[in-house]
């Protein structure tokens, strides 16, 4: 595990809504040198807990078509191997999008994206079920995104404050 | 017909902002870096708990001081943040936000022709309150080279056998000034020293981003007792339409401006109290964020200032800058203006705030860092257009 010194916080804080800020500006609005931000930025990634730089797309405002499952799966675990052994053969899968041990009701959760529908249900009934410790799975689209990395998606937010006001 | 005014409502000047004001509001794609509240939304759980409170029917008026649940929070608060402690009953007081606190401390406190000593450039309505009252507003012009900070040599330089009264208003609206503690305790020795009451309008106290917290005057020696300390839930909470404040004061001032509460006001608004009590319960971390947030942007604007050549000493509180504009040849007003003409962003001229704000503006960054770029690089245009003029 790795500690984390206020500046590192603060830089994740920051780059968790805004990853394309680059190093002058995270030193300036932390009040930090440029050298410090850059070494903390690649301390982090070596030490994987920077694991990436992505983007949050929408793509429900595009043209494009996307298909967001979300997949309970039971599974009985593998002696001497327990659950990792299985999450790594479906996380393997590209079109796999995150896979979750879960407690409760059901051992993983995956949430999957696809072009169509019916190519979620061929990774279900082809891929997934036919892993020999997956003992069941329930599958649910999504209809909507609402809220995503908390990021309402849903609303145009506009200023409603008077423009001067002392 | 005969007069039907009172002179003294006459006396006062309207509102230096409103002409602004006008001019802004007509103005389509302007961007504005004028408003004096926060950009945020009251936090969700806040606001939910307004709601649940009406749902409930808690629609009726509270007691005069305000719901015994909030005031024993905000006696808690200050307890644990300030080291202070306030009887919930005899020594708090809610009220329709800070400004209404402003207004019957001067009240209770001033008799006509006493000296109310005001620190400006400061908030627009602590002189028209003093006005109002009778009191003599007596102006102690702050400036830029002490970081508008109050000194104590200021402060003695202006006080008379009459003065009764300080308005301390730190951190500072427009400038973003603050006071730090050793400051703070000169001031204080000699409010003790020469019987002077403060009116301590510290509704920016979350919002400092010194080295150590903000500081309040009633914790000094011999303060307590003749210190009358303002705050609320607009700036912190982002809560300004809630309209909601809160005085907190020995018993023989509070229970006069109580007096003035029940026959002008009645109570706070109710839904406000029940949606502040979560808010000081549970709000801490809403709070931490967003003074997070304000310093990320105060940096920001710092930086920019210094890289484009526009003097600005460093404040430390609120969400305001007011950096220096004497080296363009124009007063605050024709800066405003051109601005606003040339570059479509309105900030609000340091006049707005006393005589002695010539020669400044104030910009607020209670806006996304997004909208501060695109202002300040509409500035930076301007001040290097500007800059060939002298």
């Amino acid at each position: 595990m790795v500690e984390l010194t206020e500046l590192r916080k603060l830089i994740l804080g920051v780059i968790e809504k805004n990853s394309r800020i680059d190093v002058h500006e995270l030193s300036v609005l932390l009040g930090a040198t440029e050298i410090e931000v850059a070494n903390a930025l690649t301390e982090m990634e070596k030490e994987k807990v920077i694991c990436g730089y992505h983007t949050l797309i929408n793509w429900e405002n595009t043209s494009d078509e996307r298909v967001n499952a979300m997949i309970e799966v039971q599974v009985t675990p593998q002696r001497g191997e327990g659950f990792d052994r299985i999450a790594e053969r479906i996380y393997n899968f590209s079109e796999v999008n995150a896979v979750y041990l879960m407690s409760g009701g059901y051992d993983f959760l995956i949430l999957l994206e696809e072009k169509t529908m019916r190519a979620v249900s061929h990774f279900v009934s082809e891929k997934l079920s036919t892993i020999e410790a997956v003992r069941g799975t329930a599958t649910h689209f999504v209809l909507k995104k609402y809220k995503d990395h908390g990021t309402v998606l849903t609303e145009n937010k506009t200023d409603e404050r008077m423009v001067i006001t002392p | 017909m005969r007069n039907p005014l009172s002179q003294v409502v006459q006396e006062i000047k309207p509102s230096g902002i409103r002409k602004f004001f006008d001019i802004v509001s007509e103005m389509k794609d302007a961007i504005s870096l004028g408003v004096g509240e926060p950009d945020f939304d009251t936090p969700w759980h806040v606001r939910e708990e307004g709601i649940y409170s009406l749902e409930k029917g808690r629609t009726f008026y509270t007691s005069n001081a305000g719901l015994k649940e909030l005031r024993v929070e905000i006696a808690n608060y200050i307890n644990r943040r300030f080291q202070i402690s306030y009887n919930a009953d005899k020594e708090i007081l809610i009220t329709v936000g800070g400004s209404e606190a402003i207004d019957l401390a001067v009240r209770a406190l001033v008799n006509p022709g006493e000296e109310v000593l005001i620190p400006m450039p400061s908030f627009v309505s602590y002189l028209p309150c003093v006005q109002l009252a009778y009191g003599i507003p007596v102006i102690i012009e702050l400036k830029e080279e002490n970081e508008f900070r109050l000194t104590k040599k200021e402060l003695l330089e202006h006080i008379t056998d009459k003065t009764k009264l300080l308005v301390l208003p730190f951190p500072n609206n427009p400038t973003g000034a603050i006071m730090p503690r050793r400051e703070l305790e000169e001031i204080a020795e000699v409010c003790v020293e020469k019987d002077i009451f403060v009116v301590s309008d510290e509704i920016y106290a979350e919002l400092s981003y010194y080295g150590e917290r903000h500081v309040s005057i009633a914790e000094m020696p011999g303060m307590k007792e003749r210190t009358i300390l303002i705050n609320g839930f607009s700036k912190a909470y982002a809560m300004t339409g809630w309209r909601l404040g809160y005085v907190c004061a020995p018993e023989i001032i509070l229970s006069q401006m109580l007096k003035i509460h029940q026959f002008a006001i009645m109570c706070a608004p109710t839904t406000s109290q029940y949606a502040a009590v979560e808010a000081i319960r549970n709000g801490d971390r809403d709070v931490a964020e967003m003074t997070q947030s304000y310093n990320q942007r105060r940096r920001f604007l710092l930086n920019e200032f210094r890289e484009m050549g526009l003097e600005c000493f460093e404040p430390y509180g609120a969400f305001y800058v007011f950096p220096n504009i004497k080296k363009y040849g124009m007063t605050s007003e024709e800066f405003a203006e051109k601005l606003l003409e040339e570059e479509k962003v309105a900030v609000v001229p340091g006049t707005a705030f006393g005589d002695c704000g010539e020669g400044y503006v104030r910009i607020s960054y209670a806006y996304s860092l997004e909208r501060l770029k695109l202002a300040l690089n509409r500035i930076k245009s301007f001040v290097e257009r500007h800059r060939g003029d002298i």
